[in-house]
């Protein structure tokens, strides 16, 4: 194995590790999404029997963004709590003695967050099948296209709230939990951008996420790919990310300048 | 040759100086000793040495690599062990030792983590969370770290503090025995006078960020007039006139 590539598996396997000793963990790891589905889930049942048809289209919208957009959570998630648990465990000290390249850490923490993100989100999508008969890979192959685009701005976000925490410590932690929840609404992940006020719709064009929701939206009521949206959500998912790793690099120098990376989680 | 040459090195934080420009080097299979009191500027000079802080002035060679422009080939060949810095608490002995194993890139990880048990008397501690560890067994596992790539430079930050007379004296003798078998090269900051009158051939005494004293152990003991390190120390330390 080249030498990058089994630094990127070794500190995968400091995380795989940690969850063959954690049930919690690995518990938690899809507990959310699987609520989430089963709450929208019945919600989406309830307007469907009550509306027949066009409720039926509801539903299934409803049910393919919740399970979507859990993909973009449980990614952002899965980059930011596992750079976290360095901190906790005030191992950054010995990482980063190591010749264990900045860029190699961040694509361990990304083949984390995809590991992550498949065990919290195939339950639920299994699930959605067999207690509301909604597959999601009916959509077929471009559910993929979609699937990697809400990755990429999970990614690209945590990359920003790792760089928080870089910058601000303990006191940025929360950001990890918290800041895609801040962009859902933005994101218009259960209903069109057009519901917004006009000025904030431009707020919401500008997110990958948005784009790959209207996509979606029309793949289940029309069938039809809408490729104008998904390459906006390829196009700004680039940008996303070539800020955010810059953004990473820099708190990533501030941290060396400051000595940050010795007394972080102290 | 030089291990580690280091030129004007000084490190600021806003109003605090807490490097300032100091010069030593460090001969290859050497065990330089880097005394001072607490806030000398020890552990940042190591923290520096490591890359693991960037110096507002001055240079760093370890191995011959500029640690500006290089870090990682001469970090591929360095390692580091203190007390202050943890391992993940929830992975077993192993399975730490491997984690570094891979990012060390060692070969036949599995042959050198059993290597280092037998040595370092680890055995039975493999299988065990690493938070589970009494102080002395979790230092034997750091410096089990701390060697799992053969590392040519070793960096030491007060590797005995906290172990009882037994086992510091046994870890003592293991880097003793190591250095001699691998003539790597060693830099170790302690507060522990007579582990550095035994491991160290030369000796730096920083006060205040600066290198205000420099040499054998034996030539210090003569210039203070003193009869081991301790005094010497607390000559510096409390600005004590030296002895004629």
């Amino acid at each position: 194995m080249r030498p990058a590539l089994r630094r990127i598996w070794g500190m995968m396997y400091r995380h795989l590790a940690l969850y063959r000793r954690s049930w919690p963990r690995l518990l938690e790891l899809a507990y959310w999404p699987t609520l989430q589905m089963c709450i929208w889930g019945f919600t989406a049942s309830f307007f469907a029997a009550r509306t027949g048809n066009p409720g039926a289209v509801l539903a299934g919208g409803l049910l393919g963004a919740v399970l979507l957009w859990e993909v973009a959570l449980r990614s952002q998630m899965g980059v930011a709590i596992s750079f976290l648990e360095e901190i906790w465990s005030r191992n950054l000290g010995h990482v980063f003695v190591s010749p264990l390249r900045p860029w190699e850490l961040v694509a361990a923490l990304v083949g984390m967050s995809v590991l992550r993100m498949t065990a919290g989100v195939l339950p639920a999508v299994l699930l959605a099948w067999a207690l509301y008969a909604f597959n999601l890979f009916a959509l077929g192959p471009v559910l993929i296209l979609f699937a990697v685009n809400l990755m990429v701005m999970g990614w690209s976000v945590s990359l920003g709230v790792v760089s928080l925490i870089l910058r601000h410590g303990a006191g940025a932690e929360a950001l990890a939990w918290s800041v895609l929840f801040g962009l859902t609404p933005f994101s218009a992940v259960f209903y069109p951008v057009a519901v917004l006020p006009a000025w904030l719709q431009p707020v919401a064009l500008v997110l990958p996420s948005a784009h790959v929701f209207e996509g979606m939206r029309a793949a289940i009521a029309t069938g039809a790919i809408d490729w104008n949206h998904l390459a906006w959500a390829a196009g700004l998912n680039l940008l996303w990310l070539a800020g955010a790793a810059l953004l990473f690099a820099w708190q990533f120098r501030v941290a060396r300048t400051r000595g940050a990376l010795l007394s972080i989680g102290e | 040759m030089q291990a580690i040459a280091v030129t004007g090195l000084t490190k600021r934080y806003d109003a605090t100086l807490a490097v300032d420009a100091i010069d030593f080097a460090v001969p290859s299979g050497a065990t330089v000793g880097l005394l001072g009191g607490n806030g000398a500027g020890k552990t940042t000079t190591i923290a520096m040495l490591l890359g693991l802080l960037i110096p507002t002035a001055g240079r760093i060679t370890v191995l011959g690599h500029d640690m500006a422009h290089d870090r990682f080939a001469a970090l591929a060949r360095m390692n580091f062990s203190s007390p202050y810095v943890a391992l993940p608490h929830r992975l077993s002995v192993e399975e730490n030792l491997r984690v570094y194993g891979h990012l060390y890139d060692v070969k036949q990880v599995g042959r050198r983590i059993a290597e280092l048990a037998a040595q370092l008397d680890l055995g039975e501690l493999l299988a065990r969370p690493a938070g589970q560890l009494s102080a002395g067994q979790k230092t034997r596992v750091a410096l089990a770290k701390s060697l799992i790539n053969r590392p040519d430079v070793l960096l030491l930050d007060e590797p005995t503090a906290s172990l009882d007379p037994d086992t510091g004296d046994l870890v003592r003798g293991w880097l003793e025995r190591y250095r001699a078998e691998s003539g790597c090269t060693i830099l170790l900051a302690s507060h522990n006078m007579a582990e550095v009158e035994r491991l160290c051939g030369h000796v730096l005494m920083m006060k205040q960020g600066r290198i205000v004293d420099r040499g054998s152990p034996a030539e210090l003991l003569a210039r203070y007039g003193q009869d081991n390190l301790e005094e010497v120390f607390l000559d510096i330390a409390r600005d004590r006139a030296r002895a004629p």
